[in-house]
């Protein structure tokens, strides 16, 4: 429980440097507003605020979950076919020079103002990371196992089935770890891109209309959900798919 | 099943030479062990007789059956199934419906039975090569190839592995090689010995596998092997 103590710790570091400068500094309170009024606001646009992440969280989970899964069928993809590796490996580090905020003005000209290119966005930037992470364990398999398995007269599909996905799923649960995190930033630049929901939308709002305060209380309930979506991805993970260290 | 198991030729790898004009042959339903140093060859001899080709390049003859079973210095355990599935894990791999009775059945003549829902990790190292060869039971191929399976195992336990191993392997076709002249003094019925120039066969006592490590036969064996290990000729 270290962890929670530090978490919280952490966090009331944060509060009270955020507050010392204010009292330092004195800047304005709709340049940096105190950490009492975001509390307040967060509290008083509760239903405002909730209405929004809900949009945003939905987004950032539907993303997550079609990313995860073709990452992992793009990796075993990948690993079992030579051909593919050859062509589309080249194609997947190219893509990952474009920048993602390139993408999102196409997106929404394709996919529209809604869910849709939110969704795109956070698959897309959690693709490459579960992917690779995916493929890079596959790649490591063993390879006195797989050895074995050709002598016991098994199929290579049944290989990748039984040895080298079981083996490398610890490694497509740190693809995950870090999709969880990313994921909430590609439906955040898709929503500022346009949109007329989620909390990247009430976020460019509220600064059109100097409510600073209701800024930073979106930021804050961004920030949490994601810690949250890591902390639950994390707790899947380490009930599913890893394991501790052979000897 | 009587057709003799025979290699010869040469082989190498990524160019270099690993062996040349070798010509062994298994005899049937007795052990034959294969000493010789680090980097003779022995390892891939026995790879290519499992028919794991892979990056070897050999040129010869080669007659084995189509399916052999293999046990390893690692036990190749995976960690992820329990010690039963892991016995089984050769049905699974071919997509066969797994015998769970006979997989019971080698986990009791490995003395495993109580272990069987347990994950690999919460295994000794002794038991994990158990497991192993409950596993290469379970394959029940004629010929056995077994890649020094004790090498890593204390002194204790290795004795017992050898002595359990080979109870349970009689009537096998086994091919063992190893590096412990002690070992093949103890389990060879016939011993060979793969050096650069060739191969030099040493005449092992004639009593029944497995031998006491006492024995004077034994003793003689493992010091005439160790002589000969020395001073290749």
């Amino acid at each position: 429980m270290t962890g929670w103590r530090a978490g919280i710790a952490a966090t009331c570091l944060a509060i009270a440097i955020w507050q010392g400068v204010i009292w330092a500094t004195g800047v304005a309170r709709f340049i940096l507003p105190p950490p009492t009024l975001v509390a307040q606001t967060i509290w008083d646009s509760r239903a405002l605020l909730a209405e929004h992440a809900l949009i945003t969280m939905s987004e950032v989970l539907i993303g997550f979950v079609l990313g995860g899964v073709l990452g992992f069928i793009s990796a075993i993809g990948l690993v079992a076919s030579p051909t593919a590796r050859a062509l589309v490996r080249p194609i997947l580090v190219f893509s990952q020079s474009i920048p993602v905020f390139a993408l999102a003005p196409i997106l929404t000209l394709w996919l529209g103002f809604g869910l849709g290119s939110k969704i795109a966005m956070a698959l897309i930037i959690i693709y490459f990371p579960v992917t690779s992470s995916f493929f890079d364990a596959l790649m490591r398999t063993n390879r006195d196992w797989i050895g074995l398995a050709q002598v016991m007269g098994a199929h290579p599909a049944r290989i990748m089935w039984h040895i080298r996905v079981p083996a490398a799923l610890p490694g497509f649960a740190s693809g995950l770890r870090l999709a969880a995190v990313y994921a909430p930033i590609g439906a955040i630049i898709g929503e500022w891109v346009g949109a007329s929901k989620g909390l990247g939308y009430l976020m460019l709002l509220a600064n059109g209309r100097a409510k600073t305060d209701l800024m930073f209380a979106a930021l804050i309930v961004l920030a949490i959900l994601t810690v949250l979506m890591h902390a639950g991805v994390n707790r899947l993970c380490e009930r599913f798919f890893d394991r501790p260290d052979e000897p | 099943m009587t057709a003799p198991i025979t290699i010869t030729g040469s082989a190498s790898i990524d160019g270099t030479p690993i062996f040349s004009g070798l010509d062994l042959t298994l005899a049937p339903q007795k052990w034959t062990c294969l000493l010789g140093a680090s980097g003779v060859g022995k390892s891939t001899v026995l790879r290519l007789f499992a028919g794991l080709t892979e990056g070897v390049t050999f040129d010869g003859t080669l007659h084995v059956p189509d399916r052999v079973a293999l046990m390893a210095q690692r036990d190749l355990l995976l960690p992820w199934l329990s010690v039963f599935d892991n016995v089984m894990v050769g049905a699974r791999l071919r997509g066969e419906r797994p015998d769970r009775d006979r997989a019971a059945e080698r986990l009791a003549q490995v003395g495993l039975s109580d272990h069987a829902d347990k994950l690999p990790a919460a295994l000794s190292g002794g038991q994990r090569q158990r497991v192993a060869l409950a596993r290469t039971l379970m394959e029940d191929r004629d010929v056995v190839l077994l890649d020094e399976p004790f090498s890593a195992l204390d002194a204790l336990t290795r004795a017992q592995m050898q002595d359990l191993t080979a109870e349970l392997l009689t009537d096998r076709t086994v091919l063992l090689v190893t590096h412990d002249p002690a070992e093949a003094a103890r389990l060879g019925h016939t011993i060979t010995i793969m050096t650069p120039s060739g191969r030099i066969d040493v005449p092992a006592p004639t009593t029944p596998i497995p031998r006491a490590l006492n024995a004077p036969e034994v003793l003689h064996a493992q010091t005439d092997l160790f002589d000969r290990l020395r001073s290749p000729l």
